[in-house]
C-alpha cells in the first residue's frame, strides 16, 4: 500500500521533542464534564490530528492549550498541560502572553471587516514591538503572507478588503494573521470544514511546509484529512455520560493501519461517526 | 374548476387587502396632516429676521434666534454627557459583567429609565442639579438632567451595537494575543460605531424635543441674548412654543406655527440623518 509506506516514512522523521503535553485533563462546564483524564506528549513540528464523532469534545480539547475556553462562564480545567514543560494554568502565566505562542486558526474563516494588510498586521500592531515601524510591519505582512502561500494572490491588493477574497484565501489570510505574530504552536479547528476540495488541498499542502518549523494540532472529522496531513493522531469519543475521552493516540500510520482499540477501528472503517 | 369558487376567493382576498390598504392609510394620515398644517401655516413666519433675531414684545415680533441656538446647546450638552457614559456602560454589561443577579438588575433599571416620565426627570434635575450641586436653573442643570433621560437609549443601543458584532471577531482577535480591551477599542467598537451613532443621534433628537423637564430646571421665558456660560439661563424651542401658544395673548398665529415648524425640521432631520447612518451601514455591510 503506497499511502501506508508514505505515512511510515513520515513517521520516521518525528523528532521526539514534547511541545505540549497533558495529564489527567479533566474539562468542565458548569457541573457538566466535556472531556475525562486526558492524557497525551504532542510532539514538536509536526502535524497533530484530533479524530473523533461530533460532540466528543475535540475543540473543547484543543481550546485548552491557548485558554479559549477561559472565556466561558463556569469553564474549568483539572489537571496539567504544559508547553515546553511549563504550565500554563499556572497562576504566573498571563493567557495573553500564551496565546502569542499558540495561535489558532477558526473552522469558519473570519478575517477582519478590514483591508487584507491591517488584518495581517492586527496582531503586530498589537503587540507594540512593531508598534511604529511602517517599513518593519511590511516586512512581516509580507513574510506571513509568503509563509501563507496567499502572496502571489493578493500582493497587488492588499489594501482590498479582506471580504472580498474567496473563503479558500479567506481562511489562508487567517493562517497568515496568526503567522505574523510568530507563534510556535498553530491550533486548527476543523480548518477546512468550510472549504471546497481545491481549497482544502492548498491548506493540507500549506500544513505540511509549516509543520517544519511549527507544531500543528488540528480538529478534523474528515478521516482522509487527518490520514493525508497528520504524523500523529488522537482518537477521541464521548462516553455514557456524555463526557470526552482518549481511545487511542499513536502514530497516523499506525493508528489508521492497525488500530489496537476495537472502537477505533469500528470509527476509522466508517462502522459509526 | 367552477369559475364561481375562485372569484369568491380573490373577492375575499381583494377586500382583505382594502382593509389592510385603508388601514395603514388612517396610520400615516396624522402624520401627513401634521406636517402639512405645519408647514402651510408656518410657511409664512419664516424669515431670515425669524431666524436670526432675539424675540421682542414678549415674542410677538423679533425672531427666535435664541431659541434655536439654546436647543443646539441642550442636544450638545446632553450627547456630551450621555454618548460616553452610555458607551462605557454598554461595553462594561456585554463584554464584562458576569450574568448574575447585580447585572439582571442593571438591565432592568436600564429598561425602567425609558419608562419615567419625563416632567419627573426634571424635578429630579431640580432637586440634585439645581439646588444639591448649586449648578442653578442653566443651560449645563438642563443638558444634564436631559442627559439622565437620554442614558436610557445610548446604553441600549450601545449594548445592541455591541452585541451585533460577531464572536468570530472576538475569536480571532484573541487568537492572535490581543487583549480583551485591544479587541474591543481595535474591533468591536469600529464595527459598532455606527449603530453607536444612530442611537446616539435619536437620543439627541429627542432631547431637542422634549419640554417638560427643562421647564423647572432653566429654559427662560424670553431672553434678550444668547447663554454666555453653561450657568446661564436658556431658551429653547419646545419650551418657547408652549409659552407663545399658551402664555401670550393676542400672538400671531404665524408666528406660533412658524416656531414649531423650525422645532420640526430640528429633530426629523436629525432622525433623517440617524436613518441615513443607518442605511449606508447595513448597504456597506452587504456589499462586501
Amino acid at each position: 500500500m503506497k499511502m501506508n509506506s508514505e505515512l511510515l516514512n513520515r513517521n520516521a522523521a518525528i523528532n521526539n521533542n514534547v511541545k505540549l503535553s497533558t495529564e489527567g485533563v479533566n474539562l468542565y462546564y458548569g457541573s457538566f464534564q466535556a472531556l475525562r483524564n486526558i492524557t497525551l506528549d504532542i510532539p514538536e513540528c509536526a502535524i497533530t490530528a484530533i479524530i473523533g464523532p461530533s460532540g466528543c469534545g475535540k475543540s473543547s480539547f484543543l481550546r485548552i492549550f491557548n485558554r479559549m475556553n477561559d472565556l466561558i462562564t463556569g469553564a474549568r480545567v483539572e489537571g496539567e498541560i504544559e508547553l515546553d514543560g511549563i504550565n500554563i494554568y499556572d497562576r504566573s502565566i498571563d493567557a495573553v502572553e500564551l496565546r502569542k505562542k499558540v495561535g489558532m486558526v477558526f473552522q469558519k474563516p473570519n478575517p477582519f471587516p478590514m483591508s487584507v494588510f491591517e488584518n495581517v498586521a492586527f496582531g503586530p500592531r498589537r503587540h507594540e514591538r512593531h508598534g511604529h515601524n511602517l517599513g518593519e510591519l511590511e516586512d512581516i505582512i509580507e513574510r506571513s503572507l509568503h509563509q501563507a502561500a496567499l502572496w502571489d494572490e493578493v500582493k497587488d491588493k492588499l489594501g482590498q478588503s479582506a471580504l472580498s477574497l474567496s473563503g479558500g484565501q479567506q481562511q489562508r489570510l487567517c493562517i497568515a494573521r496568526v503567522l505574523a505574530v510568530e507563534p510556535e504552536v498553530i491550533l486548527m479547528d476543523e480548518p477546512c470544514s468550510a472549504l471546497d476540495p481545491v481549497a482544502t488541498l492548498k491548506i493540507e499542502e500549506l500544513m505540511r511546509s509549516l509543520a517544519e518549523n511549527y507544531t500543528i494540532v488540528i480538529v478534523t472529522h474528515n478521516m482522509q484529512q487527518a490520514a493525508r496531513v497528520s504524523d500523529m493522531a488522537a482518537f477521541l469519543m464521548m462516553e455514557e455520560d456524555r463526557a470526552g475521552v482518549l481511545v487511542e493516540y499513536g502514530p497516523t500510520s499506525e493508528l489508521f493501519t492497525n488500530p489496537k482499540d476495537k472502537r477505533t477501528e469500528d470509527y476509522i472503517t466508517g462502522r459509526f461517526g | 374548476m367552477r369559475a364561481g369558487a375562485v372569484s369568491k376567493r380573490q373577492l375575499s382576498q381583494r377586500t382583505a387587502f382594502s382593509l389592510l390598504i385603508v388601514a395603514t392609510i388612517i396610520v400615516v394620515l396624522p402624520v401627513l396632516a401634521i406636517v402639512i398644517q405645519i408647514i402651510v401655516s408656518g410657511a409664512d413666519a419664516i424669515s431670515w429676521e425669524f431666524l436670526t433675531q432675539a424675540p421682542s414684545q414678549a415674542g410677538k415680533a423679533g425672531g427666535i434666534l435664541p431659541a434655536i441656538v439654546g436647543t443646539f446647546y441642550l442636544m450638545l450638552g446632553t450627547i456630551i454627557v450621555a454618548l460616553p457614559l452610555g458607551v462605557l456602560a454598554g461595553i462594561y454589561l456585554t463584554e464584562y459583567a458576569r450574568d448574575n443577579w447585580f447585572t439582571r438588575a442593571i438591565n432592568l433599571a436600564i429598561v425602567n429609565l425609558a419608562g419615567v416620565p419625563s416632567i419627573v426627570y426634571g424635578l429630579f434635575g431640580l432637586g440634585v442639579f439645581v439646588l444639591l450641586f448649586h449648578f442653578g436653573m442653566s443651560l449645563l442643570s438642563a443638558s444634564l438632567t436631559l442627559a439622565c433621560q437620554a442614558l436610557a437609549m445610548t446604553v441600549t443601543t450601545s449594548r445592541e451595537a455591541i452585541l451585533a458584532v460577531p464572536k468570530e471577531y472576538r475569536e480571532g482577535s484573541l487568537a492572535v494575543g490581543a487583549t480583551r480591551w485591544q479587541t474591543i477599542r481595535h474591533l468591536v467598537l469600529p464595527q459598532a460605531s455606527p449603530g453607536i451613532i444612530t442611537g446616539a443621534v435619536l437620543a439627541m433628537s429627542r432631547a431637542a424635543g422634549e419640554t417638560a423637564p427643562i421647564l423647572v430646571v432653566g429654559a427662560a421665558f424670553l431672553l434678550p441674548g444668547l447663554p454666555q456660560s453653561p450657568f446661564d439661563q436658556f431658551m429653547a424651542l419646545p419650551y418657547h412654543l408652549y409659552t407663545v401658544a399658551a402664555h401670550v395673548p393676542g400672538m400671531p398665529k404665524s408666528t406660533m406655527w412658524g416656531v414649531a415648524l423650525v422645532l420640526l425640521v430640528v429633530v426629523l432631520s436629525f432622525n433623517i440623518l440617524a436613518t441615513v447612518i443607518r442605511l449606508r451601514t447595513r448597504q456597506r455591510r452587504y456589499s462586501s
